[in-house]
């Protein structure tokens, strides 16, 4: 009796915490709409943050994609060729990196790595007060900080998708190379041959959204965080883990319109 | 008849104050930080307002600034209710008013320059003439800094914070000049600079300031006139000789005379 109470309790308190999360989501994107689409526009802080994601994941986006390509050949390979279809190889990893593991190794990783840093960095700036002292510099903090942020993972995590997909494809070219010998050529024409509009056009809007969501996740955690290190600590984490999956669900739902669209 | 009507415009312009609180209130919850706070401060005045710890002088002076929407009763800042103005006047109105900060509030991730170019690089107004680098080292000479300009805030002492963070908040040369404990923490040579620096202000560029302060030589040689603040109200105002002889049991004991 005690524990399906207990359980009552745990599971109403979760349900709120979600709905609750989900409305401080919505009514931040809100508030970040209404103040980014107002001029003036902080064009070069935009920039800026493109660089530092960039700069931040490239290599660790790289090499993941490259090891994940490179195994993905390695682990289908023998399968395949007991199959007979040996041959389809470049075409299913194409398909694959393409559609599925550049787009959500990417988002992934930037989410654990870029949204907790922005968390923790706003989550930071707020508790010692450097987001007021921007805003008494007439700065307003959720254009040129959160805004600006926000666009700036919008914009990167679809570029470093392409760039993901690429190292990837040679991760996979190198995997084929271990055993069999494929020429470079070759191999690239397999590979664009197998890859339709289809594929390309919401494996890659899909980032956009991936993207948006991560900065979203990360800057709304960190604005609100709650004073003291550990309300910093608890926003980086927390913002992992919903931008985390919140990706997720949203390339489920990606992959049920498109399904649903016939395009699978 | 048209200079005459200007000269009536330029005394009464002059003659509205820089400042003017009326009834204010804050609560957080059940605790009443101000409860009916009124308090004008002329043009060119220096207000020191004293209190003890955690009475609300932080609070009100955030109030002023924006950074905290009061519950109610009207603030003029400027000629300018703040609670009417959208987020863009708002803005401007700031970029006229300087506020040091109790914890410095520097930006960490930057350099002692760069936390003083930034309100010179978001100042919209572009009322600073000549070059950025000129106005950040002068800035620096003014708290006697000029050599920390290249070193993060990580690097300096706390002092050494503290006085940066004057001098962003003055590098815009504001007309009005809010002080959250500006020599707290400092060594009574350093104390006796800042001071120097506040009353240099007022002279040279007629700034009002309002300085919130536990240091009593501060008190002394820069108010104009002395608010004490206790229970969310201006308990009682007057100048430092005036509350220092008053028979008042609260004040003489805030004062242990
Ligand atoms: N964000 C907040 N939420 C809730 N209560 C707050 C908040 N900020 C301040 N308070 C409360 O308001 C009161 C006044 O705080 P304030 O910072 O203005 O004190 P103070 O007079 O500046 O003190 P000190 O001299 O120690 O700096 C305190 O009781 C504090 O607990
Ligand atoms: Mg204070």
């Amino acid at each position: 009796m005690a524990t399906s109470q207990d359980t009552k309790t745990v599971f109403s308190k979760a349900l709120d915490e979600f709905f609750y999360g989900m409305a401080e989501l919505a009514g931040f994107s809100v508030n970040v709409f209404k103040e980014g689409i107002k001029p003036p526009y902080e064009f070069k802080e935009v920039l800026n943050q493109c660089y530092e994601i960039g700069i931040k994941s490239f290599v660790l986006v790289g090499v993941t994609a490259f090891i994940l390509g490179l195994v993905l050949v390695m682990q289908s390979r023998p399968t395949m060729i007991e199959f007979g279809a040996g041959s389809y190889l470049p075409a299913m990893s194409s398909i694959s990196i393409v559609r599925e593991i550049g787009p959500l190794v990417t988002a992934l990783i930037c989410a654990g790595k870029i949204g907790s840093g922005i968390s923790a960095e706003l989550g930071s700036m707020k508790v010692t007060e450097q987001i007021d002292a921007m805003e008494v510099s007439g700065t307003n903090p959720f254009k040129y900080l959160v805004a600006t942020r926000i666009l700036a993972t919008t914009l990167m995590i679809p570029i470093l998708t392409v760039y993901a997909d690429f190292i990837s494809l040679i991760g996979a070219l190198t995997g084929s190379n271990i055993k069999d010998d494929v020429n470079v050529h070759f191999y690239f024409n397999r590979v664009f041959e197998a890859l339709h509009y289809t594929d390309v056009i919401p494996s890659f809007t899909k980032t956009f959204f991936f993207g948006f969501t991560i900065g979203l996740v990360g800057c709304t955690k960190g604005y609100n965080s709650k004073k003291g290190t550990e309300g910093v600590g608890k926003a980086a984490n927390v913002s992992v883990v919903v931008s985390m999956v919140g990706v997720i669900i949203i390339d489920m739902v990606v992959t049920q319109i498109t399904s649903m669209l016939g395009y699978l | 008849m048209d200079t005459a009507l200007n000269i009536a415009q330029g005394v009464s312009v002059a003659a509205q104050p820089a400042i003017e609180i009326a009834h204010l209130r804050k609560a957080f919850g059940s605790n009443v930080v101000l409860r009916d706070f009124n308090l004008t401060v002329q043009n060119g005045e220096n207000v020191v307002v004293m209190g003890k710890s955690g009475i609300g002088k932080t609070i009100l002076i955030k109030c002023i600034i924006g950074l905290i929407k009061p519950d109610g009763g009207t603030l003029r800042v400027l000629g300018k209710d703040i609670s009417t103005l959208n987020h863009r006047d708002l803005d401007e109105l700031r970029m006229r008013i300087g506020f040091v900060f109790q914890s410095s509030a520097l930006y960490d991730s930057m350099t002692v320059r760069e936390n003083l170019e930034f309100p010179l690089r978001r100042d919209r107004r572009n009322k600073i003439s000549g070059n950025i680098e000129d106005h950040v080292r002068e800035a620096l000479r003014n708290v006697g800094l000029e050599n920390a300009i290249d070193l993060m805030p990580s690097e300096l002492s706390g002092g050494m914070r503290k006085r940066i963070g004057i001098a962003r908040g003055l590098i815009l040369n504001p007309e009005i000049v809010l002080y959250d404990e500006p020599t707290t923490g400092l060594d009574p040579i350093t104390s006796e600079e800042i001071t120097h620096l506040i009353l240099e202000l007022q002279k040279k560029y007629k700034t009002t300031s309002i300085i919130i302060t536990h240091d009593i030589d501060l008190a002394r040689e820069t108010a104009n006139r002395i608010v004490f603040l206790t229970n969310g109200i201006a308990y009682m105002q007057g100048t430092y000789d005036e509350l220092m002889n008053t028979t008042d049991p609260e004040i003489k004991h805030f004062f242990k005379r």
